[in-house]
């Protein structure tokens, strides 16, 4: 094969992996500090990319103003969520939580379907990139477009912040010792169940924003998280669950993988990385970067 | 998972008479319901147990028990194609199911709770994944369609209740399968790993050993599950192998009752009654059995037998 076709699939697989970047991610964030499995997070990641939708149909807004609205809207919808339903299962095993999420999926998709039919008339929509990032970059060696470069950039961006975020500063350390001891940080006086809350928001936020960006790419389509989903499953078990640098190399990694491994042989693009998974896990059961469980 | 955890001699209390109460309840099943109906839910039924045997009594929750299904569906699909005689399709199925569950058993046995749900999960995905491409022996998109349905000792499949209480002794003898493994010492010893993996450990039984045990037999019912509901419809779709099987098989059980033995094939009867009212009904299936979900999980997390069986044990 020749090198700059390797070249373009490895870009391809960069702006895949960007996607699984930012839901592992919010995986990893919500799972890491809260070991809440939220099954919903491909249906909140589609949220994202509908809200954009919506916003542009009913108010007239582009893509910029979307790019921050919809991740708060569907981020506060996730704030909702755990305020009203997942805090009712805390004291109860970690399963329920994946269980409750995996129900709000299905309502999720078909309450997002029936709305896209009876409000726009249709069952999947395209979204058109901002007129800014229209055109093609030519980077010497390979000629890519400006718009799968941006999302590129911002996950890489945003994957470094939450990095930095709850690895290296106090609001991190504060988290941290919540999900740890909640007992003795609310001695401190921190407001332990409002830290919860807030983290699972950012978390779902994340997918909102993955979504957004996704919508340019792939079109709006109820069912767009939901084989994404077990992809961002196995590359947050590659990871190690509730790892962040775990998800966000393994993320990147998966993505540019699989696209070299389908351009090598086909059909194994979309088994690639449950493959892989499974060579992991014989060498490492708790993934490449995760603890042990008795260890946290 | 710390599922409902019942008293073991609770339910031997009456055992016999609920016994037949069930089997006339399903000797009976196909004159108020559409036989094809009711054959799904022996199936879905007996996937449901299959599944409820990891997870109600091994503290198991697999997400990937599509994937015996599926093999189930696949194997007895493609046998019935190629003109193998009933029953040795359902045999060769089920054979299909447990091979697969010897690497799939063995890897995943190894982690316990969230991570074992996640791997069971992708390696479901894989045999997804196979049956999109494998395109030869699965038909990919189109799946297996218009299979044979050759007659069995004097036998007429062709006739929907005929069809159906052949299914009923395969179904019944699942049943019996999933009742050995249950009232067994092995049994026992299943479900004191899932209360208290170190305490069984201590004891001197190696829980890996069992629960993997546990993981073949529940493969191979899978998989004999996935057989009968491929012999009710004449046709294998790439559906049965999706990851919203191995959801809906939760929901299905869980409904039913976890951890208990019938539980699930009320839960089966439920839901596949339920899709049908609301298909006909014309009304989001999703909304409706996702919202099932949700509420079954918050608020009725016993289940219908396991809340009935709790009120009779508080009565007697």
């Amino acid at each position: 094969m020749n090198l700059q076709l390797l070249l373009i699939q490895v870009f391809n697989g960069l702006v895949n992996g960007a996607f699984y970047a930012l839901l592992s991610l919010g995986l990893a964030v919500i799972f890491g500090m809260l070991r809440i499995v939220n099954f919903m997070h491909g249906a909140l990641y589609m949220l994202g990319a509908f809200v954009a939708f919506a916003l542009g149909q009913t108010l007239g807004l582009g893509f910029w103003p979307s790019l921050i609205l919809a991740p708060l809207i569907v981020g506060a919808f996730g704030v909702l969520l755990e305020r009203t339903l997942l805090r009712r299962l805390y004291g109860l095993d970690h399963s329920y939580n994946l269980l409750l999420t995996f129900g709000l999926t299905l309502l999720l998709q078909d309450l997002v379907k029936q709305e896209m039919l009876s409000q726009f008339a249709v069952s999947s929509a395209p979204y058109t990139a901002p007129a800014s990032l229209a055109g093609v970059v030519n980077l010497g060696f390979v000629v890519f477009p400006k718009y799968r470069l941006f999302v590129i950039a911002v996950s890489a961006v945003i994957c470094l912040i939450t990095w930095f975020v709850i690895e290296k500063t106090r609001v991190g350390s504060v988290i941290r010792a919540a999900t740890e001891n909640p007992v003795v940080t609310r001695a401190f006086g921190i407001n332990v169940s409002a830290w919860i809350t807030g983290v699972f928001g950012v978390g779902v936020a994340l997918a909102g924003l993955a979504g957004v960006l996704a919508a340019p790419i792939y079109s709006v389509e109820p069912y767009m998280g939901a084989e994404l989903i077990i992809t961002t499953f196995a590359v947050v078990v590659i990871g190690g669950m509730g790892s962040i640098l775990g998800s966000v190399v393994v993320g990147f990694a998966v993505g540019v993988l699989a696209a070299i491994g389908a351009a090598l042989y086909p059909p194994i693009a979309n088994t690639l990385v449950f493959i892989l998974m499974a060579l992991v896990l014989l060498v490492r059961p708790n993934g490449l970067f995760g603890l042990p469980e008795g260890a946290r | 998972m710390s599922a409902v955890t019942r008293a073991p001699g609770a339910a031997r209390h009456g055992l016999g008479l609920w016994a037949l109460l069930a089997a006339a309840a399903l000797l009976v099943l196909p004159q108020v319901l559409y036989p094809v109906l009711a054959l799904d839910v022996l199936a879905w039924g007996l996937l449901a147990v299959a599944f409820n045997l990891l997870f109600g009594y091994t503290g198991l929750l697999s997400f990937g028990h599509a994937a015996f299904w599926a093999l189930g569906a696949y194997g007895g699909g493609s046998l019935l194609q190629h003109g193998a005689p009933v029953p040795l399709a359902m045999l060769g199925g089920t054979a299909a199911a447990l091979i697969v569950a010897v690497p799939f058993g063995y890897l995943s046995v190894r982690s316990v709770g969230i991570y074992f749900s996640m791997i069971t999960l992708a390696f479901a995905q894989m045999v997804y994944f196979l049956a999109l491409q494998w395109t030869d022996v699965t038909g990919g998109e189109n799946g297996l369609q218009g299979l044979p349905r050759p007659g069995f000792l004097g036998l007429n499949f062709d006739s929907n209740l005929q069809r159906y209480y052949f299914a009923l002794a395969v179904f019944a003898l699942g049943l019996y399968v999933a009742f050995r493994t249950v009232r067994s010492p092995f049994g026992l010893a299943l479900q004191a790993v899932r209360d208290n993996e170190q305490r069984a450990q201590s004891v001197g039984y190696n829980p890996q050993r069992f629960k993997f045990t546990a993981f073949l037999i529940s493969a191979g019912l899978a998989g004999l599950a996935g057989t009968l509901f491929v012999f009710g419809h004449g046709v294998v779709s790439l559906e049965v192998a999706n990851w919203r099987t191995s959801g809906e098989v939760v929901i299905i059980t869980l409904l039913g009752g976890t951890g208990t033995l019938f539980g699930p094939v009320i839960g089966a009867a439920i839901v596949v009654i339920l899709r049908d009212v609301l298909s006909t009904a014309n009304l989001p299936v999703g909304i409706v059995t996702g919202l099932v979900f949700v509420l079954t999980v918050l608020f009725f997390r016993q289940g219908v037998l396991g809340t009935l069986s709790g009120l009779l044990r508080r009565r007697g």
